[in-house]
């Protein structure tokens, strides 16, 4: 589904991923692990194809595409839904009509109608229960004003709308306390399906414990520097980063 | 940002949909102003004495005025002998149907979107359409007339209704009020006449699509809405200039007059040009727009979407002067390019119990400068009176400007005034956001605008709200990038 060859990208000259590589298929949950600037939130940005980033060599293919000749919102289009780790608040944009207007466009490009206002709402209530978002937020503008973890399930509860084959989770755990975080995860691992893949990017384990990812990486210094499973996870929670980097620096 | 700026540019380029310029024979006077300028005016319109003696008074002291520099804008001095003082299509006298109308002038108006054909089955909306200084056109007249509504050009009802205008015209912005209010008042040309009778409601929305064509005239129109007691009536105006390179000068007077129990409600929708992407040429819209909630418990709405001209400097106000009474103002102000606009309200309380709402949401991008200046003053005679202020500035790109100047006078110790003031941005993160959700640029910017827009655009009657989010979508095309 996904396959990043060699990708180097560089912010105002600084070179920050130099070769990463990974391969991601349907049904697989990868998760990008990794110190404070190591590249991660870097790649997720560089994935959904945010500005400001120079791809300096490498390539990304996307269910056989280059990515990285694909505009933003053809991304999307075509199912890749990156969960933000500050979601933007939209003043006077209504949570509901963006959400409708989000899902139409995806469902126009699979060549499906436009769905109505009512069953739109049914469906919007429904998911809204299973991420345990306040409904009173579904009529309030996008994100403003919403709590940390209110934005989070409010990421999530899109995620469950768009039904993407490819989401990345950017530091979907941070600032979320643990109630938060499990419903987070619960949202997470009901959206699990074998056509779907997942990224996830974060700091810690304690996401990963919940999702048990099948792959777990190590980005380091603008690379993936050591794969494995959820024991990987485990060995860096008890002994932190320090020892792999020291590892990789000899 | 320094990318996205650039491609903002790029973007904002769009031209102007409506600056063609008719072919077309006209009457106009050479460029200058003096007493034999107003006495030739006069009698082209056929007017009687008393009107020609208003105007001289009016010219006379205009004289004395001096320009006002108070506003926050910049432009260069204006040359008030240079310009002509009256234009009208020159095959026209009087005409009796539309088959009469040169046919040019019916095909602007359909590059304009406003086909008079169309409009007179369309129902529900009268157009009384102003071709520089000659009305030419007006429709509906008769079912109007049925219910003793009467809808005219302003030249006519000087002729026809002269004891009404004699009796309203002036009574709410007079001569002296300000320079421009002056100047208008010296060499008004045309403009629309309303009377609502007593009790009742008009019977459709009336329309006047004003439009300056002859190059280097100014376009003084007159607009007089009289609502007697417990009537109502909504009334739209729509605005829109060919392309010049020069400057042209526009200054209209809008009096509105609303007794016991009556309802008005004026729409604006000002799309004149703006100017070009160097700041050159445009409308210089110098506008005086008040009404008189005269008698108890009448209710005065102004909605305003400003979209065009290069300088705007505008206050539509109220004055509150019976018990009860209400003034609302809902306005929505687009400056882009080099475009500069002073606008605001003015909320004069009077009358006891008397409430007013405002709500000003002014957007720029690249260079434009947006000023809100209100006025909200509580005289010491009116007890209990109400205010609520909410004035909202949007920025898009980082060269624009947002201003804000209240102006809060209150006498009486009851009196609730509120003030509330947002700024925010358009930002690249926002966009982002939207098209990560798989919304195209376009759709996500006017999303966010009309999101930014929707209390005022709530206001308009429903055909033309519709309209003005088009046109804001026009208008704001790109401007993000």
């Amino acid at each position: 589904m996904l396959s990043i060859k060699h990708l180097s990208a560089s912010v105002d000259g600084k070179a920050i991923l130099k070769g990463v590589d990974l391969e991601v298929r349907a049904g697989e949950v990868h998760a990008v692990m990794g110190p404070n600037g190591s590249g991660k939130s870097t790649l997720a940005h560089i994935l959904a194809g945010r500005d400001g980033y120079t791809v300096t060599d490498g390539e990304v293919h996307y269910m056989g595409r280059d990515l990285l000749e694909m505009e933003i919102e053809e991304r999307a289009r075509q199912g890749l839904f990156l969960a933000m780790q500050y979601p933007m608040e939209l003043p006077g944009v209504n949570n509901m009509i963006f959400m409708r207007e989000a899902m139409n466009t995806r469902r126009k490009s699979q060549g499906k109608e436009a769905m109505d206002a009512v069953s739109f709402m049914k469906l919007v209530r429904e998911k809204a229960k299973l991420v345990k978002l306040d409904e009173r937020l579904l009529k309030r503008s996008v994100n403003a004003g919403f709590s940390g973890g209110e934005k989070k399930r409010n990421e999530i509860l899109q995620m469950a709308l768009l039904e993407p084959l490819l989401a990345i989770l950017d530091e979907t755990d941070s600032g979320l306390d643990i109630d938060a975080l499990r419903s987070v995860a619960d949202g997470v691992n009901r959206l699990r399906s074998p056509q779907r893949a997942m990224i996830v990017v974060t700091h810690y384990q304690r996401l990963l414990d919940y999702l048990e990812p099948d792959h777990v990486h190590v980005l380091a210094e603008g690379r993936i520097v050591r794969s494995g499973g959820m024991e990987l996870a485990r060995e860096l929670e008890a002994k932190g980063y320090g020892w792999l980097l020291d590892e990789v620096a000899a | 940002m320094g990318s996205s700026n650039t491609e903002v540019e790029a973007l904002m380029g769009g031209e102007y949909a409506q600056g063609f310029v008719t072919q077309i024979e006209s009457d106009t006077l050479p460029p200058g102003l003096d007493e034999a300028v107003i006495r030739t005016i006069s009698s082209r319109k056929g007017e009687p004495a008393w009107m020609l003696e208003k105007r001289l008074t009016a010219y006379r002291y205009w004289l004395t005025m001096r320009e006002p520099e108070w506003a926050a804008v910049r432009h260069p001095p204006i040359d008030f002998q240079a310009i002509s003082y009256f234009s009208s299509p020159k095959k026209k006298p009087q005409l009796a149907s539309l088959d009469e109308v040169d046919p040019e002038l019916l095909a602007t108006y359909e590059k304009l979107g406003i086909p008079i054909e169309e409009q007179k089955t369309l129902a529900g909306v009268a157009v009384d359409a102003v071709f520089d200084s000659v009305s030419v056109a007006t429709t509906f007249r008769e079912t109007l007339a049925e219910a003793g509504v009467i809808f005219c050009a302003m030249s006519e009802a000087v002729r026809e209704y002269p004891d009404l205008v004699r009796q309203y015209m002036g009574s709410v912005v007079p001569h002296k009020d300000n320079f421009f209010a002056a100047l208008n008042s010296a060499v008004f040309s045309d403009g629309t006449f309303v009377y609502i009778p007593k009790g009742v409601s008009c019977p459709m929305e009336l329309s006047t699509y004003f439009r300056i064509n002859e190059a280097k005239t100014g376009q003084f129109e007159r607009t007089l809405i009289v609502a007697e007691a417990g009537s109502r009536v909504s009334y739209l105006e729509g605005c829109t200039a060919p392309m010049r390179d020069e400057n042209q000068l526009h200054a209209a007077v809008v009096e509105l007059v609303a007794m016991e129990d009556a309802r008005i409600k004026y729409s604006t929708v000002q799309n004149w040009y703006p100017g070009d992407d160097q700041g050159r040429g445009g409308i210089y819209n110098f506008v005086t727009k008040r009404g008189e909630c005269h008698g108890d418990r009448s209710h005065i709405s102004w909605t305003q979407v400003e979209t065009g001209s290069a300088v705007t400097w505008k206050y539509p106000s109220c004055i509150l002067r019976g018990k009860d009474t209400v003034g609302e103002f809902y306005s929505v102000a687009v400056t882009k390019g080099h475009q500069q606009a002073d606008t605001g309200t003015k909320m004069i309380h009077l009358g006891e119990n008397s409430r007013s709402t405002i709500v000003s949401k002014g957007i720029s991008a690249m260079h434009g400068s947006n000023a809100y200046r209100g006025l909200v003053r509580v005289a010491a005679k009116a007890e209990n009176a109400r205010n609520h202020s909410q004035c909202d500035s949007l920025l898009i790109g980082d060269r624009c400007a947002a201003h804000t100047f209240p102006y809060i006078e209150v006498k009486n110790p009851t009196a609730k005034v509120e003030h509330e003031a947002t700024t925010s941005k358009v930002s690249e993160e926002q966009l982002f956001y939207c098209r990560q959700r798989g919304l195209s640029q376009e759709d996500a910017v006017s999303m966010i605008i009309n999101g930014f827009c929707k209390q005022v655009f709530n206001e308009l009657p429903m055909e033309f709200a519709v309209e003005a989010q088009k046109l804001l979508a026009v208008s704001l095309e790109g401007a993000v990038g």
